[in-house]
């Protein structure tokens, strides 16, 4: 038998300073353009950047993450934070600001977005000590986080799924391609996004979105206030 | 069979023995379709591995293509046959069970008929959400909701026995689990039958692919498998060189070997600790997801992005990686691989662990070759093969793997492989680092009509691409063959027989992708 409490306990903590500061490590985030010069928005392969007058605006749900407007003779200015989901739906009723329960819905995506929501329990972010837990029933989940486009096989699991949840409710769209299709749809086979189905309350842009995005998003739906990327020093 | 020569002649293709042969080169063998089953037989028996079939429509008949790659020092050979309009497929199947899920899936999507072929519909194109007569890889397809009537879906039930039961589970799941549903049958406590129900995830990557310029086509093959994106994209990349006859600078080459291992690494890094997380230890979970996140932060600081997406261009990379950055980046792999490997190393002495894996979920050496499995999946069962060995590509050829194996096929038996494997990736980092050549990483790649193969070893195993694009230089034909394609369809033999409570282990211990394997 190894002892292996004894050996994470002498493990040393290495644990993000977030939702407390908005700093962060190198290679948390991938970063997203935010402004740049209207030449730049040719380069964009899923029309995330629109050229308007002499600037270049970007419609981030879009973004695939391609980099293409990172490099290159006339790049896009780029903003290395995390804070960037968005919606309007109202926040869960105050009961929820301490503890959610949240069930994962894999609508068909690339494997990326799992994987950044398979890294949330790890040490370095450690979704527990906020209160979040995935849960292994719909019956017992607020939340619903949904990564991909919407497959057409998917489409009723995903629709099972969210009315077997208790209200209130809450629906989570995570990834490029959950909230507009991303590289895949719409098309023969994929739906365009989640919204094309259900009413979408969040949605954490990126391609993927980094686990912290995607915990600050959870973190506005439970209604709890945060810094977002304005108040950065 | 030991020489090309015999090989091509027991084949009946004596004509075509090259003057000069080489790793890397292909060789078209047409064939009347009457002759392919014989060909397959031969090729069964001998040392090539069959990556997959490629069905393209070329205006009313059909050409098939079936790419087996042979051991290092001999070229790939390519089996093509014409198909007429409403002609049959004669299925190589029976001689070459891995052919079996390819001639399925052209079945569902082209709509061609294999004779002979036992088990044939509802593959891809799941019944309950597909009207019958869907084609969607045909050339005319139009789809509306409105076509046909789907039927409902009844799992079925495989034992009829007293207490007999069947249980299916997914797709979706309590956890962080991809899309897909196992179909167990089970008398109580073993499990007798597994069915894999997958393509729940089919977002059809090859059709979209069509009539995209080279460039967006890529980024399709990345999100195949996000998680593989490198590996996969590389693949696609010189197939379209290979098409367009363009050339890859030295120093994007050893900087292509070296993006992979890192990807390697981490993967590996992520199939160990998703283990660890089946056998329900929360420390060893914990490090473990600790050293993925290390191994996706490098990624993310010096290439812009976790998964590296983006990175890869047709005629090499779309930006560079200075030398400083490349030898920091390898040291620093270095050390998290290190920590890895004392991890495991804990793990391997904790016998209430092992007691877990060993002689658990068994594939023995025939079940791997039969299948044609590959990759550490493969390797693990005694059936090695490593396309960076076999047909080496980037810098693999004066940069040579040393090639993890192992012949139990047992869960224990994968993880070991898949430690070695993190390891030699971690050694081959500040070797390529250290050697890399001066110079751009992009040359200039005009793409223009051609057709070519090109191949890598992902993480999971060889992945082969097929691309043709047309004279606007536009993907005609996209065909992705990747690993998890060929091990998912073994992977119900390492499930049954076994108890329910290993079932999560068992399919932790193959690390394959959904979504690489649905497309
Ligand atoms: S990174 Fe996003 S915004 Fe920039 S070019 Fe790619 S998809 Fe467009
Ligand atoms: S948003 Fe991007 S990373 Fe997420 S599933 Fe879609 S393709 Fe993959």
């Amino acid at each position: 038998m190894r002892l292996w409490a004894l050996r994470g306990l002498r493990t040393q903590r290495d644990l993000t300073g977030f939702p407390r500061t908005l700093e962060l490590a190198p290679g948390m985030t991938p970063g997203r353009p935010v402004d740049g010069p209207a030449a730049a928005a040719d380069v964009c392969p899923t029309g995330a950047l629109r050229a308007e007058g002499a600037a270049t605006v970007v419609a981030l749900d879009h973004c695939v993450h391609c980099q293409r407007c990172r490099h290159g003779g006339q790049p896009m200015h780029w903003r290395e934070d995390i804070a960037w989901s968005h919606g309007e739906g109202a926040p869960l009723p105050r009961a929820f600001a301490h503890s959610i329960h949240v069930r994962v819905l894999d609508a068909g995506d690339c494997g990326a977005c799992l994987a950044e929501l398979q890294q949330l329990p790890a040490p370095q972010y450690s979704l527990h000590r906020l209160g979040i837990f995935i849960t292994a029933s719909p019956r017992e989940a607020d939340v619903l986080l949904v990564v991909g486009p919407v497959t057409r096989a998917m489409r009723q699991p995903l629709l099972d799924t969210y009315a077997a949840m208790p209200g209130p409710k809450r629906v989570v769209a995570v990834g490029a391609c959950a909230a507009s299709g991303g590289v895949f749809g719409p098309s023969f086979a994929c739906a365009g996004g989640v919204a094309d189905m259900l009413p979408v309350d969040r949605v954490v842009p990126g391609c993927p979105p980094p686990p912290l995005a995607v915990l600050e998003a959870l973190l506005a739906v439970m209604g709890r206030s945060l810094p977002r990327a304005e108040d950065a020093p | 069979m030991n020489t090309l020569a015999e090989l091509l002649h027991a084949l009946e293709c004596d004509a075509a023995v090259p003057a000069a042969i080489e790793s890397g080169a292909v060789l078209a063998l047409p064939l009347p379709a009457a002759r392919l089953p014989h060909a397959a037989h031969v090729l069964a028996r001998s040392q090539a591995h069959l990556a997959g079939i490629v069905c393209e429509q070329r205006n009313g008949s059909f050409a098939l293509r079936y790419p087996f790659w042979l051991p290092r020092g001999l070229p790939w050979l390519e089996l093509v046959i014409d198909v007429a309009p409403g002609g049959t497929v004669p299925s190589i199947s029976p001689r070459l069970f891995a052919a079996d899920w390819h001639e399925r899936e052209i079945e569902d999507l082209f709509g061609l008929i294999f004779s002979n072929h036992p088990f044939l519909g509802n593959f891809v194109l799941h019944d309950e959400v597909w009207p019958e007569q869907a084609f969607p890889m045909r050339h005319d397809f139009a789809f509306t909701d409105a076509d046909g009537a789907p039927s409902p879906y009844q799992p079925q039930q495989m034992l009829q026995a007293e207490g007999a039961f069947l249980m299916p589970v997914g797709p979706v799941y309590g956890g962080v689990s991809e899309a897909g549903q196992f179909l167990l049958d089970t008398l109580g406590e073993e499990i007798t039958h597994c069915q894999t129900r997958l393509f729940y995830k089919y977002r059809g990557i090859e059709k979209r692919a069509e009539g995209m310029v080279a460039a967006d086509a890529l980024l399709l093959v990345e999100r195949m498998n996000g998680t593989n994106a490198f590996a996969h994209a590389l693949a696609a990349a010189q197939a379209i060189e290979r098409a367009c006859d363009c050339s890859v600078p030295a120093r994007a080459q050893t900087l292509r070997s070296f993006w992979a291992e890192l990807e390697r690494l981490r993967s590996h890094a992520a199939t160990i600790a998703g283990l660890c997380k089946s056998t329900a230890l929360a420390v060893p979970t914990s490090l473990a997801y600790q050293r993925v996140e290390e191994l996706l932060r490098l990624s993310g600081r010096h290439a812009g992005h976790r998964y590296l997406f983006g990175l890869i261009a047709a005629g090499g990379l779309a930006f560079d990686l200075d030398d400083a950055a490349a030898r920091e980046l390898a040291a620093q792999a270095q050390a998290v691989a290190r920590r890895l490997a004392d991890l495991a190393e804990e793990l391997l002495f904790d016998n209430s662990f092992i007691d877990r894996l060993e002689e658990v979920g068994v594939i023995d050496a025939k079940v791997a070759r039969r299948y044609g499995l590959v990759g550490p999946v493969g390797r693990a069962a005694g059936h090695v093969s490593d396309l960076r060995r076999e047909q080496p590509y980037a810098a693999y050829a004066e940069c040579t793997p040393r090639v993890a194996q192992a012949a139990e096929g047992d869960n224990l038996a994968r993880l070991r492989v898949f430690l070695d494997e993190a390891a030699e990736s971690a050694r081959l980092l500040p070797l390529l680092a250290t050697q890399l050549p001066a110079g751009t990483v992009r040359g200039t790649c005009a793409t223009r009509a051609g057709a070519g193969l090109g191949w890598t070893e992902a993480p999971a195993g060889a992945s082969t691409c097929f691309a043709r694009l047309d004279a606007d230089g536009r993907i005609a034909r996209l065909r992705l063959m990747p690993p998890a394609f060929a091990n998912w369809h073994a992977y119900h033999l390492a499930a049954e027989r076994f108890a329910f409570q290993d079932f999560p282990i068992t399919l932790a211990s193959f690390g394959l992708s959904m979504a690489e394997q649905d497309r």
